[in-house]
């Protein structure tokens, strides 16, 4: 800390208190959309897709403001080196909390691969289990044949998934070029190279939805098919809302790159994106690995 | 850089300003006692489940609740408790003390710490609005086991679920700020083994937090789409396990038992050096002690599930790990009634508080210890034996705790001293009716009565009257206890900056009550002899 040290202390806000009541919006549409659109519950109505897609847009306008309001601060200097310092913790340990999210999937896929599915084959002391309830059920991965009898094919590796971890691999890599660039204060190659990722990032999303039609239309692979379908799905479909959410976060970026916001040394919004977006990247190359691959 | 209450538009009716004031305040003071008077509330109206379970078990047989009524209060009470009275109760301790505590003028994320807190009454408006739907709130205890909660889970599950999330949020976000404000806003000197222990004991509380309040969200989102969308999570015809289920909960279930506690070892450890007038008895080995805590607890989940089924490799494995952490727990114990030996002891309401804290929670440790046992376990499981175990641990652990920090730090909240005398009658009568209302629970349970069972057979009777009778008389010490903290808010002895004559440390340097905005420049800590 040099001079004379002064800590930072805002003004009272609104956009928290908008935050929580768009989130409670949001979570009342919710269920109630799900409860109207599913059959386990099956409620009359249909207002609950609208109170839903409400409660979403009051998220985006709660982030942008409480956001433009940031970067106002920021962009008037109100950013002392400790709170910089406090953002960047916050950031890390939101990603901390995010790994555990996706560790709690994970460790789903494991157990499912590694205990639940040979215990259901007969396998260590459940042997009454498959006897009785399901004597035909056999132990392969992926899984095939669900002991209640789902059938489904399995989602191949070398295939439009591989093309995926290119490009997020790629993009891992231009992002961090964007980064160089900006630190040596070159404009032009910072566009560059942030536009090339966030084109790379929105074409992986497309080549998912690809990959998901094609899951569902041709290889009968669902959330319904049983622990593999389950597993498969929420793991990449979580990780594909992840990544759309940071090719948003790096579209912000670079629309504040080509307006000019960020100097060489005052960066941290594009770091913190950039940071997501390894993040991600991470994610991936475990959901290739023991998803699709092992 | 001035951020009063008072920049607010005075042309406003004052209602609407004072209303504003608190939905829009990012003071670190104003948020905490918002917090406490969320988990006073709801600490309340979960304790009104509780004294209707009671009124039910007092005499065998069916009086005034269904069964499945009874079961939705079970539910409720357990979640309400956990989410909305234990845990926002400590976090409004950790935003009221600890910027003053190390010198920081306020939390590091102030606007976020809005946020969390704003987040939970919209989640507990969620979760007990379930009470009123059709097909009634969850019943299937705050565990809520597949498929109990997912097969045969009520509509309102669906509620539970998103509450839940949101509830999360705020945890998460809580804990990221909390971190933060303590690695990144100590005052120059201010070390971190020089650190007050209650500040220790929140550092870890808020990692434990953020490791495993994620889990959480996910197992229940699991729950939501087995529910809806066909998964096969905890649905063995699709290759899964409704084991799994309770894997998963637990091993968010069970550092979440340590974040329940953590913060009132902190509190003990503060409360007990001031008014025994020693310093706390090893420092560091108290520090160290609940660092392994936490890292044990990420290893002990399996002996929450000894009776679900397990191979015996991993109720081995569990039970040493577990019976590992009455290590550094009775470290902590050593070190407590260390620091009052051979000290100036005098007995204020804090101190008696904490003293409790100390002896009772080391009987629900004690059961605890029989609990880890494999064999052992097989007979208690499910029986009042674990309801007398985990309540010894929560009530006069926890809420103890609780109880002991806001009469240690009210004058410096308040700027007036509590009435004492009304306070040791709180304190007395409450000692009393907690263990009235648990101790007989442990023979109960031994006997054979299992837990969340609306009815009981009738030789369980005298011990489950007496469990009653503590019951109503611990509820109605809380109103004492209202009546004691309103009336302290609204007047009473001015308090001194120093309080008490025994205390150490930066909260006792400024005036009481504390002024709106505590540090505006960092104050300056002198090395202490270690």
């Amino acid at each position: 800390m040099s001079g004379t040290p002064r800590y930072y202390v805002p003004h009272s806000s609104v956009w928290p208190i908008i935050g929580s009541i768009a989130l409670f919006v949001t979570a009342f549409g919710a269920v109630n959309f799900i409860q109207q659109s599913t059959d386990k519950v099956a409620t009359e109505g249909e207002f609950g897709a609208l109170i839903f897609y409400a409660g979403l847009a009051m998220v985006a306008f709660m982030m942008f403001g409480w956001f433009r309001v940031v970067i106002m601060e920021s962009m008037q200097g109100l950013v002392s080196r400790q709170l910089d310092r406090s953002y960047r913790m916050g950031m890390v340990w939101f990603i901390v909390s995010e790994v555990m999210f996706f560790a709690a999937f994970f460790g789903t896929l494991f157990y499912a691969r590694v205990i639940s599915v040979p215990w259901l084959a007969g396998a260590g002391h459940r042997l009454e289990t498959h006897l009785l309830l399901w004597p035909d059920f056999a132990d392969v991965w992926p899984l095939f044949m669900t002991p209640g009898g789902e059938g489904t094919q399995a989602m191949g590796a070398w295939g439009l998934p591989l093309i995926n971890t290119m490009i997020l691999v790629t993009s891992s890599l231009t992002v961090t070029f964007a980064h160089w660039a900006l630190k040596k204060g070159r404009r032009g190659a910072l566009i560059v190279w942030l536009a090339t990722t966030v084109t790379l990032g929105f074409t992986f999303l497309t080549l998912q939805v690809v990959e998901y039609i094609h899951a569902y239309s041709e290889l009968g692979l669902s959330l319904g098919s049983g622990i593999y379908g389950s597993t498969f799905f929420m793991l990449t479909g979580f990780h594909g809302a992840h990544v759309t959410l940071g090719a948003i976060m790096l579209t912000v970026m670079l629309l504040r790159c080509i307006k000019g916001h960020f100097t060489p040394d005052n960066h941290f919004a594009f770091e913190a994106a950039s940071w997501y977006w390894h993040f991600v990247d991470v994610v991936w190359l475990f959901l290739f690995t023991f998803v699709y691959w092992f | 850089m001035s951020a009063h209450a008072d920049n607010i538009p005075s042309s406003r009716h004052p209602l609407v300003s004072y209303i504003a004031r608190w939905l829009l305040t990012t003071n670190h003071k104003e948020i905490g006692t918002l917090y406490l008077c969320l988990s006073f509330t709801l600490f309340f109206i979960a304790g009104a489940f509780a004294m209707i379970m009671r009124l039910e078990l007092f005499a065998p047989g069916i009086q005034f609740t269904q069964p499945d009524f009874y079961n939705q209060l079970v539910t409720m009470h357990g979640l309400i408790m956990v989410f909305g009275v234990v845990m926002p109760g400590f976090v409004g301790l950790a935003n009221w003390m600890i910027p003053l505590m190390i010198g920081a003028p306020d939390m590091a994320l102030p606007r976020l710490n809005n946020f969390s807190f704003w987040l939970l009454p919209f989640a507990f408006t969620l979760l007990l609005s379930t009470l009123f739907m059709e097909g009634g709130a969850p019943n299937f205890g705050w565990t809520f086991y597949a498929p109990l909660s997912t097969t045969y889970g009520p509509p309102s599950t669906d509620f539970f679920i998103l509450g839940v999330h949101m509830m999360g949020i705020s945890s998460v976000a809580g804990a990221i700020n909390i971190i933060v404000t303590i690695i990144n806003l100590r005052a120059p000197g201010m070390t971190l083994m020089r650190m007050p222990l209650f500040v220790w004991t929140w550092l870890i509380t808020a990692f434990l937090l953020i490791m495993v309040m994620p889990v959480l969200a996910g197992v229940v989102t699991m729950m939501l789409t087995d529910r809806h969308f066909g998964t096969s999570f905890f649905e063995a015809s699709g290759g899964g396990d409704p084991v799994l289920f309770q894997h998963i909960f637990w091993f968010f279930g069970h550092p979440e038992v340590y974040i329940m506690i953590l913060p009132g070892f902190g509190i003990a450890s503060q409360i007990i050096p001031t008014f025994a007038r020693k310093r706390l008895f090893g420092y560091r080995s108290m520090v160290y002690a609940t660092v392994l805590i936490a890292v044990l607890s990420f290893v002990v989940w399996g002996h929450h599930m000894f009776t679900t089924g397990m191979p015996l490799f991993g109720e081995l494995f569990f039970m040493y790990a577990t019976m590992l952490i009455a290590v550094p727990t009775a470290v902590k114990v050593f070190n407590w009634v260390a620091t009052m030996w051979r000290g100036s002891m005098t007995f204020e309401t804090p101190m008696l508080f904490a003293i409790a804290f100390v002896m009772m929670f080391t009987i629900g440790g004690l059961s605890g210890l029989m609990l880890a046992l494999v064999p052992a376990d097989f007979q208690y499981h499910d029986t009042f034996f674990v309801v007398a175990h985990f309540h010894y641990v929560l009530y006069p652990g926890a809420i103890f705790g609780t109880m002991a920090a806001v009469y240690y730090w009210l004058p410096k909240w308040t700027g007036h001293m509590y009435d004492e005398r009304l306070g040791k009658i709180h304190f007395w009568v409450a000692a009393f009716a907690v263990n009235l209302t648990f101790f007989p629970m442990h023979f109960s349970g031994l006997a054979g009565m299992p837990r969340r069972i609306v009815d009981y057979s009738v030789q369980f009777a005298d011990f489950n009257m007496m469990s009653s009778i503590g019951a109503g008389l611990l509820g109605l010490t809380q109103v004492l206890f209202l009546y004691i903290v309103v009336k302290t808010i609204r007047g009473g002895q001015k308090a001194t900056a120093q309080v008490w004559e025994g205390a150490e440390g930066l909260e006792w340097t400024v005036p009481s009550p504390a002024p709106f905005h505590t540090f505006e420049t960092p104050p300056v800590i002198a090395a202490e002899e270690d």
